[in-house]
């Protein structure tokens, strides 16, 4: 698979343009919202709508299913995440969740599945819909889960509970993973409104101005046709987590961007911070694990995209993205001193969101 | 194109270092680090003819250069196959490595800034290289060795310590002031054979580790040099932005060999997670990334975390490299690299140690040598404290002078 190609970090002149109007989408539609979003515990009406214009969603589904064609990348994926990232992690994670959908169709379903739900996602207003795979257990592992699915006549009957999950019963399709009779985990999407589908708001300490809800399922019935056939969890616990990872990339590089003026600007004993050594090497510290962190996740993303093994690389990448979260996240409040704590800074609200880097799993399929 | 892993070249670069350091430097290494002071290991010499005859000649380089630009004229060149090498040959032995002849920094100052005429002489013979001073370490600003023209020679004076290769080497690279009151413009480097009268080797240091590399102090007493062993211009530039810049040419050669010293990190601490993941797996440690992190062992945790550091600070090196290969500024990359390999490769080494108790205790494994040679990489070419103010300086726009 593997083609001779130099190491190279340079971008295409297609991926900078692409990361140009991300960012630009990230600094002036997401950044002045995400502090009342997170309030509000709710994205303002219209922002998703907003995002579609972005075509993340649309890029990869198949033309003849309404989309650009645009071959699946997860590398160019990445570098997407990290740049909604850098606006605000919930919001961003709320906008890509249904591209994680859209990747795990391309990926796991047949092309009849395929047909069946894809051209639902391809529309032109944003279509929620989300992966559901966490559950609320201290130890879960994404292998073993609670959630059981049993077939039933010409078709699956789930029942368990979803933890996490965006958009909850609102979402158009839940692709959820749930043990198949014991035989390990299986795909089922569930479309809105199945019978037996309860979902209950749950508030966490971050990720607030995402709409997450407890999802229950009650003897839900799902066609055959809504099992995805050739489910690969740990690629689909690999994506997610590179997904993740990404996110972390792009809000610690805001926490690096924001406080670099502020420490300049701040006075102490007369002088900038910033020329003081304890503030400076925090400074270096945060760009120096900020580079360790995306090239991990640049790395387990190329492989992915060229068809290597990338178990291990994206394994690496989500426990040094989620230290590291933690570990820049305080700091940036650190550095802010007692503003870093204050909700008028983004500073607390970053950190909150940080956190959930080493909790999310299967929530962001790159 | 993005795109992290190597090439079939370097690939191959990596299998022939691997091999060098699997068959001469690990039978040998734990034997070396007893007898700690001698002369050159003889298994090394046939080692330094082998890399003489591959090493390219600076033109023939640059053709290489070109050649190896494939793809969107991104090259892999000389930077990034030095990094590959480096830290396998490090994963056999760093002390080893550091005392092979023919490849010390002096001959990397040399090949840099030498004319055509200095490569000649000097570019084959075995060159140290001497900044420290007793009064300037970080600071090499501070040289007080003075280096004064006296008809067509220059008279050097003044003490030199911890010269790697101080001993053995053939000529030292030594740094010296042309008038102190000048600054840093003043500082130039002369190539001063090593039995050139006037230079005499006051001792070789006892060390914590990287004990078979000789660490030196080295006197200079009215010792007397040609006028054209000056490396680079004699004249002291006279505004204060053209000495900056002659100054920062000097620092420059940092870039391009601070990746190399993080390579040498990166080998190091490789090696101790090898002997840790083998001599745990006896007992039944696998950590073969099967489980969530939540669902790990603390030990398979400590592994973890070990390899993400290691793979990063890795791949931060291959990024250093890659930009000097491609003629991108890299100073601040060549510095984040070797902060984080440095500190990482010191946090890994002695964890291993720690983790396996007494085995990583005794001197029946390597772990507690990799530990004692891993420390010094984090303080030589440029502390972990000199590299993040450093990295501080350019991320906040600061100077020297707004940032101690």
């Amino acid at each position: 698979m593997s083609q001779d190609m130099p190491f190279d970090l340079s971008l295409t002149e297609e991926q900078r343009m692409t990361r140009e109007s991300l960012q630009r989408f990230a600094e002036k539609q997401i950044r002045p919202i995400a502090r009342a979003a997170d309030e509000a515990g709710v994205a303002p009406a219209g922002f998703y709508d907003s995002t579609v214009e972005l075509g993340l969603t649309l890029l990869p589904i198949p033309e003849i299913h309404g989309g650009a064609g645009m071959p699946r990348d997860p590398m160019a994926n990445v570098l997407a995440v990290e740049d909604l990232g850098h606006g605000d992690i919930s919001l961003a994670l709320g906008a890509l969740a249904p591209l994680g959908v859209i990747n795990a169709l391309l990926d796991f379903a047949s092309a009849e599945q395929q047909e069946a739900f894809l051209p639902r996602l391809a529309a032109e207003q944003f279509v929620p819909a989300a992966l559901a795979l966490m559950e609320g257990r201290a130890t879960f592992e994404p292998s073993e889960l609670t959630t059981k699915a049993v077939a039933d006549g010409d078709g699956y009957v789930i029942s368990g509970e979803k933890r996490l999950v965006p958009f909850g019963a609102d979402a158009e399709l839940l692709l959820v993973i749930a043990d198949l009779q014991g035989s390990g985990p299986a795909a089922f999407v569930v479309e809105k409104g199945a019978a037996g589908v309860s979902a209950q708001a749950a508030d966490y300490m971050g990720l607030r101005a995402l709409e997450t809800f407890t999802v229950s399922f009650d003897q839900v019935r799902v066609p055959a046709l809504n099992r995805l056939e050739n489910l690969d969890l740990e690629r689909l616990v690999d994506l997610s987590r590179l997904g993740v990872a990404a996110l972390a990339v792009g809000c610690c590089q805001a926490v690096l961007d924001f406080s670099i003026p502020y420490v300049n600007e701040r006075k102490a004993f007369g002088e900038p911070i910033a020329w003081r050594q304890s503030v400076a090497f925090m400074v270096a510290n945060i760009g120096i694990e900020l580079e360790a962190m995306r090239l991990l996740v640049w790395r387990a993303a190329s492989r992915a995209r060229d068809g290597l093994p990338f178990h291990r690389e994206a394994y690496l990448a989500r426990v040094l993205c989620a230290d590291k979260a933690m570990e820049i996240g305080t700091n940036g409040i650190q550095l802010f001193g007692g503003a870093g704590f204050i909700r008028d800074y983004p500073l607390e609200m970053w950190y909150r969101n940080l956190r959930a880097v080493g909790v999310l799993e299967g929530s962001l399929m790159v | 194109m993005i795109n992290l892993e190597l090439p079939k070249k370097m690939l191959m670069v990596q299998q022939m270092s691997h091999q060098l350091a699997s068959n001469v430097f690990r039978p040998i290494s734990r034997n070396y680090d007893r007898i700690e002071h001698c002369d050159t290991p003889e298994e090394l010499r046939p080692v330094a003819q082998m890399l003489a005859a591959v090493r390219p000649s600076q033109n023939k380089d640059k053709d290489k250069d070109k050649e190896q630009g494939a793809g969107d004229g991104i090259r892999n060149g000389a930077n990034l196959t030095g990094i590959v090498g480096v830290e396998e040959m490090c994963w056999g032995d760093v002390g080893l490595m550091l005392s092979i002849p023919g490849a010390g920094l002096g001959n990397a100052a040399v090949m840099a800034v030498g004319t055509p005429e200095q490569k000649e002489k000097f570019g084959k013979l075995y060159c140290a290289m001497a900044i420290t001073e007793p009064g300037a370490g970080s600071d090499s600003a501070a040289v007080s060795t003075s280096a004064r023209l006296d008809g067509n020679e220059w008279v050097l004076n003044g003490e030199k310590i911890y010269c790697t290769a101080g001993q053995r080497c053939d000529a030292v690279v030594v740094w010296a002031t042309l008038d102190k009151s000048k600054g840093k413009a003043a500082i130039k480097s002369f190539i001063v054979p090593r039995d050139n009268p006037g230079m005499a080797l006051v001792r070789v240091e006892d060390k914590m580790g990287l004990r078979i590399s000789d660490t030196a102090a080295l006197s200079l007493n009215d010792c007397r040099i040609p006028k054209e062993n000056i490396l680079g211009s004699a004249e002291v530039a006279d505004t204060e932005e053209a000495r900056k810049k002659a100054f920062g040419g000097v620092m420059q050669t940092f870039d391009n060999t601070r990746p190399q010293v993080a390579a040498m990190a990166l080998g190091v601490a490789r090696a101790a997670l090898e002997i840790t993941r083998e001599i745990l797996l006896k007992e039944g440690v696998k950590a073969d990334f099967s489980k969530s992190l939540n669902n790990s062992t603390a030990i398979e945790a400590e592994l973890y975390r070990m390899e993400a550091d290691l793979d990063a600070a890795r791949l931060m090196t291959y990024k250093a490299a890659w930009m000097a290969d491609n003629r991108q500024p890299n100073s601040k990359e060549a510095s984040m690299c070797k902060a984080k390999a440095g500190r990482v490769g010191n946090a890994i080494t002695l964890k291993c140690v720690e983790l396996c108790g007494e085995l990583g205790y005794s001197e029946q494994f390597l772990l507690e040598k990799l530990a004692r040679d891993s420390k010094i990489i984090d303080i030589f070419e440029g502390t972990q404290q000199i590299q993040q103010l450093i990295v501080a300086r350019q991320l906040l726009g600061l100077s020297s002078r707004e940032l101690k």
